[in-house]
């Protein structure tokens, strides 16, 4: 049976001046998904999400949310029809605690403060940071402003949430619990792009991978199709994974 | 943005029985003058903490909404014979629409670059005001003497009822404040405060919840320049307009503590008797004096507490518990 497509994205570009940021990428991600998107750096991994969310105007191309057009949407408005994104560098607000952090993007459903908490709580119940509720943004480890992040987008209650390297600067642990979050995240439905390039997480996680490079999609598959691609070996992966592959 | 302790109720309530029976026991005009300016600055902090304070546009500009509620109250009555307390509803929605449309094309500015275009638009208003001849130019506008009564928004045996109704004036500037902060308004205030990004991301419409803070300053200002031109019966640009009132209360509100509701109350209890009985002790050794003072206490308060003395005082406050 087919799923219903979540994220279309058709023959997006970004130009920065002369720059191709991105240049004609194509792809779908379907409902309940995990797909990734890795690359080098400067690839135009995170140009693309931006591109999706309204926090860059897209160049050129189409980018549509269960068939409706969402292109040079503003970001706000993207948020509100369901779509969830962190950033590299962790987007808090540190003079708020962290229930209250929640609590903002709760609100983009509920008007008043009562709904908004108990939402909140929830969250933070399921993400694991319900103890640390009364915490200021700022007092949190770096692993837990990460887990922060990921409770704000979830708190906006989206369909799809886009997670950009919400693994790098982790300890082994942290990266186990994290990885934990993210599949008790997808049980619950949820469709995830994530940009990664901690690769271990990426081939435990993903159902497809979509490799960038130079700002153009270069290949596309299953995470074990990926990393025996000469091509991405070459491109990004290095001889690490050539033997592997061999 | 947490409710009211117990502690803070009382402390409320015993302020604003003192603030009530002041007048009555200190008699001389002079303290009450003192007064009604600390409510008045109060007022126009209150405005600021809102738009400053929660959503982090540090306007250096509000003399321009002040002024322009003073002046569209005042010339309103003097040339239709429009109530002052109309004017001044009216002065306030003209400050509010005024403050959207300088505010918008402004929606990306923000830290010294916002600062930066606010103190030019306060000055292109100021000096407009001071070449318009409509509205009396540098010459200003005196307003007409009507009979004493509080419908008529002017009292001259007595400085007490203006002292009630900028007291009343600085409650609504408070209970504002105060409804913002515990509303998801402030919430998305602070957010956007933090950077515009966080606030995307978390679904704010950044451009009109920025509009409507500074509306909301933009009224609260004007409704105390319609008590200003009420109180002192004479204005002109260089008494509602000038930039350093606009110091003024960005100074107040950074002093009290930006982000507390409280917070410019404090700062205008603070600040304005030390300007006022410096500018009388030591005024006559030039004008800087009273400045030199203010500039040792923000440098005091910004190296040792960055969170104003109601940062002080809430931390010494936690010691107590």
């Amino acid at each position: 049976m087919n799923k219903a497509i979540c994220l279309d994205v058709k023959g997006l570009s970004k130009w920065f001046g002369g720059l191709a940021a991105c240049l004609d990428i194509d792809f779908t991600v379907e409902e309940g998904e995990i797909v990734s998107v890795i690359g080098p750096n400067g690839a135009g991994k995170t140009t693309l999400f931006n591109c999706m969310t309204g926090f860059y105007k897209s160049s050129s191309g189409k980018v549509s949310f269960y068939g409706r057009d969402i292109t040079r949407m503003r970001a706000d408005k993207v948020v509100s029809l369901g779509i969830a994104r962190t950033f590299q560098i962790v987007q808090i607000i540190s003079d708020m605690t962290v229930l209250e952090n929640v609590m903002t993007g709760a609100m983009v459903r509920y008007a008043r403060i009562k709904p908004a908490m108990d939402k909140a709580e929830e969250i933070l119940n399921f993400t694991g940071l319900y103890e640390k509720k009364d915490f200021l943004g700022t007092e949190l480890t770096i692993a837990d402003k990460k887990r922060l992040e990921v409770s704000m987008a979830l708190a906006t209650q989206p369909r799809v949430l886009m997670l950009d390297e919400s693994m790098a600067g982790l300890t082994i642990v942290e990266l186990r619990q994290i990885i934990e979050l993210i599949k008790k995240i997808r049980q619950g439905g949820m469709t995830l792009v994530v940009v990664e390039h901690v690769m271990e997480a990426v081939m435990e996680i993903s159902d497809r991978v979509i490799v960038l490079n130079s700002g153009k999609k270069i290949m596309e598959g299953t995470p074990k199709e990926v990393v025996s691609n000469p091509e991405v070996i070459q491109a990004y992966l290095g001889d690490k994974y050539r033997a592997v592959s061999q | 943005m947490n409710h009211l302790t117990k502690r803070q109720k009382i402390a409320a309530v015993v302020t604003l029985v003192l603030a009530l029976a002041f007048p009555l026991v200190f008699t001389d005009t002079f303290p009450i003058h003192v007064l009604i300016l600390v409510y008045m600055f109060g007022v126009l902090g209150m405005g600021w903490n809102i738009m400053g304070g929660y959503a982090g546009m540090f306007s250096f500009g509000q003399a321009a909404f002040f002024g322009i509620g003073a002046y569209t109250s005042s010339f309103l009555l003097m040339n239709f014979g429009v109530n002052p307390w109309i004017g001044l509803v009216v002065g306030g929605i003209t400050a509010a629409l005024v403050a959207a449309a300088i505010g918008y094309p402004c929606s990306n500015l923000r830290g010294h670059y916002f600062a930066i275009a606010s103190i030019a638009f306060a000055e292109i208003v100021r000096v407009v005001f001071n070449n318009w001849k409509l509205v009396g130019a540098a010459e200003g506008l005196s307003l007409p003497m009507l009979d004493e009564s509080f419908a008529n928004f002017m009292f001259h045996s007595s400085k007490l009822p203006y002292y009630y109704i900028i007291l009343a004036f600085l409650l609504i500037a408070i209970a504002t404040c105060y409804f913002v902060a515990t509303s998801k308004m402030g919430y998305y205030f602070r957010a956007i405060k933090e950077s515009h990004e966080v606030a995307e991301v978390l679904g704010v419409n950044v451009v009109r919840y920025r509009l409507i803070a500074i509306m909301i300053a933009g009224f609260l200002s004007a409704m105390a320049g319609t008590f200003y031109a009420q109180y002192i019966l004479y204005i002109d640009p260089e008494s509602v307009m000038l930039l350093p009132i606009s110091v003024q209360v960005v100074l107040i509100s950074m002093l009290g503590g930006a982000g507390a509701v409280i917070g410019p109350v404090i700062g205008a209890a603070v600040l304005i008797p030390i300007a006022e009985y410096t500018r009388i002790t030591l005024g006559h050794q030039g004008t800087g004096v009273d400045m030199l003072i203010y500039g040792f206490l923000i440098m005091l308060i910004s190296m040792y507490q960055p969170a104003g003395v109601w940062g002080l005082l809430s931390s010494i406050g936690k010691k107590v518990k």
